[in-house]
């Protein structure tokens, strides 16, 4: 929808819940949901005379993210208090990080679905708290007609990492596989659910466009309020078409907040900057400055596995799996292990044991509603069945057969040839007997065929493997018809 | 015993060793409080049965063998410190009917050491005052002349151990508010180092200095306190992790080769002529019992009071928006949520309160925060490295508690002539230091009949709490002068003697009890 004259420019900050036990700063539980204000305690509830106790698991897991996209985390880190009154905000001021972040910098490296791939820097990733819900309604408690709110602090003071993107994304699609891969990332490296129907991830994007190749930045409008990747993706596209529009027109962007209107398709302006708040950010009295030693990074860093970025890459460069295949794999962590385990032990046959993984197996897995990684099936099993299978000593319905068994009751996919029989009959003398005995049966289907009825050699090939209990190889079976027809 | 009298070692030894009970002390505390209390006005809130619950509670314990440091104790709360299930109101309107849910971590470990709470005392608004006169919920006077200040913000603590309702007290000191008050009001008051003692429960004024501390009638009795209520507290993420060694029982009793540190910027020339004599015969009185006086200099100290009301407001603009009328306590209807905040803020909080808030938000505002908050954060440091210097020369820091003796009420209007009675205790707050202030004799005010009482300021290095109340205590035992006074509200021993029916005005200052 860029008309090629116009570039879009847009930077993401989004903010993430990290699923640590208990909340950012008191030992309530960090649960989504439950009644209304029960997961909250004298901190949480900013009563007078509580005081915040920074939980240690959030700063750990604040460096992983970090380290998790090559961020540096710098020795010195602070929190400070972000003033401003709103009702569900229980101290009036948010514990968040101004100056002296967790984490700076990094690169969030991401794949769209048609396998191109880019880039985005992050400036920084800073933790803070959460606030809690308001929900508005009337004296009948209905929400029409709303004369009061009632706020529900279960959410107040759970820890929120805030990572905020570098203007380097250019389309609503990379902005979505921007988010992907941090949603999957995260996810991987246990920080967060990341589920944004449930408001663990939420997301603003700043917008704007310039004229292709220019090199300094338009201004820019904020959009607010997508709660799912298809609305980061509609309201980003609707958003840049309404800018072209304006500037076509003759027209200027302002700077302002735009709402997303899911239901309209379009966004809405909320409040321009001059009403922006001066939010008098100043070091938390009630907390001690953060020291991350290098032992500390070091030992984090050390926990750092794989990213699913780097597992995508290896797979489609690597191994030669297609894009959407490797992303299916990369989005199931437990899966991929699997797969990896699978092809190692299958001596690198990674296409053959992905059709196997994302075929087969998925629908077994599915239909029965555990996991691959979960069931019986060994890695060791598969790559054994696809031994077996590319040296032509089953045919595929053997191996469909035994991936059956396997599933059902585990094994090695050898014993199960042995024990059914179920070895593919490659001996030339063995199957001719049997395309003698089926021709002999079938006159009237030879004579069709010799009358030029072609295709009555689906019948015939699938009667010799029937007649040989499905063991015959098939293209030997359908070579040997051929040529006895001929001769006929 | 005599449990409105005696020291609080002597009370809980007695409890202790069976010879009284923790009920019997409750029960003679709980009708002379009643009395004595409609003349100073000490207490917002008394809280007889939980003293009684408590008092059953301990003696249950000590009959099961346990040994208590505070065993049987009757002490009084400042009410900005959480009490479960007592009104705790920070002296403002705007918490006039909130009941603390929770206890904080200080008072717990009162009572967890057997202490037994009499009730919440009197502060200025949210601790900010000198004189006790900013609180919205009652009038506190002075033990030693109804007619004059007990001194603040910890106004009705400092109150209640002068005039003999309390063994103890605890109150809070911000920028002097535990000093200032025990000098006015003859007592013993001392604040830990900035960290030492937990905050969790202490309704917050200014996060950064904030600190409770004891008042008591002994510097013994005081280091009993501090023993009891130092050390980390895991829900106070700025309290420190650091060893205590206890105070009580092992203090000095003389000052041989003590470096007395006399500092230059806090001369006695300002002083009124009585007041001087009695800081001179102090500094004499400390010559006398071995120690040395040095010449120190503070060069940033006269920065303090600015760098103090830059620092302290911005925090309290931050700490105090959480009273907004949404959660709990004063809420003022208004059409929107908005107006309800203005409008509950308008009417919760006093002149000085918002005189504060408004100070604070200015400081942190944009374009202004390098120039007033990051600046007065400079000086603070400042004023600590010249604090640093100076023990280099010295052991201890002396000098007044306070500008000028208890003075009249309504005597200052002028905010910032108020603001100078802090003038000593604040650049100790504002490095964080340990401090106190010990009775040191008493002066005639001009405007006055009787001589008030004056406290003697001693401040040492960080973490040297038990030199400090050493030193203290030695010059607290050659001089005696706390016990040379006596308050005008008489103490009539229980139960037997009819209570009188008047105030009795104690005769002079030679009269000894
Ligand atoms: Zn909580």
């Amino acid at each position: 929808m860029t008309a090629p004259y116009w570039e879009a420019v847009i930077g993401i900050e989004c903010h993430v819940e990290l699923k640590t036990v208990s909340k950012m700063f008191c030992g309530c539980p960090n649960e989504f949901g439950g009644e209304p204000n029960t997961k909250v305690c004298p901190v949480c509830l900013a009563l007078p005379g509580a005081l915040p106790v920074p939980n240690a698991m959030a700063i750990e897991y604040m460096l992983r993210a970090g380290l998790a996209f090559g961020a540096t985390i710098p020795p010195h880190s602070k929190f400070d208090r972000k003033n401003y009154f709103y009702p569900d905000m229980p101290k009036n001021y948010q514990i968040s990080q101004f100056d002296m972040p967790l984490t700076q910098g990094g690169v969030v490296r991401y794949w769209l679905e048609d396998g191109t791939r880019g880039e985005c820097r992050l400036t920084r990733i800073h933790l803070e708290e959460d606030t809690g819900k308001s929900t508005h309604a009337s004296a009948d408690g209905r929400l029409a007609g709303a004369t009061s709110s009632l706020i529900d602090f279960n959410r107040a003071g759970v820890p929120l990492m805030e990572c905020v993107g570098e203007p380097d994304i250019r389309s609503a699609d990379e902005a979505v596989a921007f988010l992907e891969t941090l949603a999957r990332t995260f996810r991987e490296l246990g920080v967060s659910d990341v589920k944004m129907e449930e408001g663990s991830l939420r997301c603003d994007a700043n917008v704007s466009i310039r004229k292709r190749g220019a090199t300094e930045l338009g201004t820019k409008a904020e959009i607010k309020n997508m709660n799912s990747f298809r609305s980061v993706r509609r309201a980003i596209a609707s958003e840049i078409a309404r800018q072209i529009e304006v500037v076509e027109g003759g027209g200027r962007v302002i700077q302002e907040t735009r709402g997303w209107d899911e239901a309209a398709g379009v966004t809405h302006s909320q409040r321009s900057k001059e009403e922006a708040h001066d939010y008098r950010y100043f070091p938390d009295p009630d907390l001690v400055p953060i020291d991350v030693t290098a032992d500390v990074v070091e030992r984090v860093r050390a926990t750092l596995t794989e990213t699913p970025y780097e597992r995508y890459a290896r797979y489609v460069d690597t191994l030669g799996v297609d894009s959407k295949r490797a992303t299916q794999l990369v989005d199931d962590a437990a899966l991929a292990a699997w797969f990896d385990r699978a092809v190692a032990a299958s001596d690198g046959k990674a296409q053959a044991v992905v059709a196997f993984v994302l075929g087969d197996l998925a629908r077994l897995a599915n239909e029965s509603g555990t996991p691959l990684a979960a069931g019986k099936v060994t890695p060791e099993a598969l790559a054994e069945l696809v031994a077996l299978t590319s040296s032509s000593a089953i045919n595929s319905k053997a191996a469909k057969q035994i991936v059956e068994t396997l599933w059902s009751e585990g094994g090695s996919a050898k014993a199960i040839v042995e024990r059914e029989g179920l070895a593919q009959v490659s001996d030339r003398g063995a199957v001719e007997a049997i395309v003698d005995e089926v021709l002999a049966a079938n006159p009237k289907v030879v004579a069709d065929y010799k009358a030029g009825k072609t295709n009555v050699m689906g019948f015939l090939t699938g009667a010799v493997m029937k007649a040989s209990r499905g063991k015959a190889n098939p293209s030997l079976a359908q070579e040997l018809l051929k040529e006895k027809l001929a001769a006929r | 015993m005599d449990p409105l009298k005696d020291s609080a070692r002597a009370i809980a030894r007695d409890v202790n060793a069976r010879t009284t009970s923790a009920a019997e002390v409750a029960e003679a505390l709980i009708p002379h409080v009643e009395r004595v209390d409609a003349q100073l006005g000490a207490y917002l809130e008394l809280t007889p049965g939980l003293m009684r619950e408590r008092a059953r509670a301990v003696d249950a314990r000590v009959a099961a063998g346990e040994q208590l440091p505070l065993a049987g104790v009757p002490v009084a709360i400042k009410d900005n410190m959480c009490l479960m299930g007592t009104r705790t109101t920070a002296g403002s309107k705007i918490l006039e009917t909130f009941v603390a849910p929770y206890t904080a971590t200080a008072v717990q470990r009162l009572l967890d050491a057997g202490a037994l709470p009499i009730g919440k005392t009197n502060l200025d608004e949210f601790a900010m005052g000198s004189s006790g006169e900013n609180s919205a919920l009652g009038l506190t006077r002075n033990p030693y002349d109804l007619d004059r200040v007990p001194g603040g913000s910890s106004a009705g603590s400092a109150s209640a151990v002068g005039g003999f309702e309390a063994t103890l007290s605890l109150g809070s000191d911000t920028g002097g508010s535990i000093r200032e008050p025990a000098a006015f009001c003859n007592v013993v008051g001392f604040k830990p180092t900035y960290g030492r003692v937990s905050r969790y429960g202490l309704i917050a004024f200014a996060s950064s200095l904030d600190q409770i501390g004891p008042f008591a009638r002994s510097v013994e009795d005081a280091a009993l306190v501090y023993d009891v209520i130092a050390g980390k507290d895991p829900l106070d993420a700025t309290s420190v992790d650091r060893e205590v060694e206890p105070a009580a029982g092992a203090l000095r009793e003389d000052l041989r080769g003590v470096r007395v540190g006399v500092v230059k910027e806090f001369g006695l020339g300002d002083l009124d002529a009585a007041s001087r004599a009695v800081y001179e015969a102090a500094y004499a009185d400390l010559v006398r019992l071995g120690a040395e006086l040095v010449d120190v200099t503070l060069p940033t100290a006269e920065y303090g009071l600015a760098t103090y009301y830059l620092i302290a407001p911005a925090e309290c603009s931050s700490n105090l928006a959480r009273f907004d009328g949404v959660r709990y306590g004063l809420r003022v209807d208004g059409a929107d949520v908005g107006e309800m905040y203005e409008r509950t803020r308008a009417a919760g909080f006093g002149p000085e309160v918002k005189r504060r808030i408004l100070i604070g938000t200015y400081a942190l505002s944009s374009g202004y925060y390098d120039a007033y908050y990051l600046k007065a954060q400079k000086a603070r440091t400042r004023i600590a490295e010249d604090f640093a210097r100076a023990f280099e020369r010295c052991d201890v820091i002396v000098s007044p508690a306070a500008s000028s003796p208890a003075f009249r009420f309504n005597a200052k209007s002028d905010p910032v002539t108020m603001y100078l009675m802090d003038y000593y205790t604040i650049p100790g707050s504002l490095a964080g230091l340990p401090s106190l202030s010990v009775p040191c004799g008493a002066a005639l005010p001009e405007d006055g009949t009787r001589p008030m009482p004056m406290g003697l300021q001693m401040t040492t290095p960080l973490f040297t709490e038990r030199a400090l109340l050493g030193y203290a205590h030695a010059y607290e035992r050659a001089t005696m002068h706390a016990e040379k006074l006596t308050p005008i509200v008489i103490l009539s021993p229980p139960p037997v003697i009819p209570s009188p029916t008047t105030v009795i005005l104690s005769l002079s200052k030679d009269d000894q009890r």
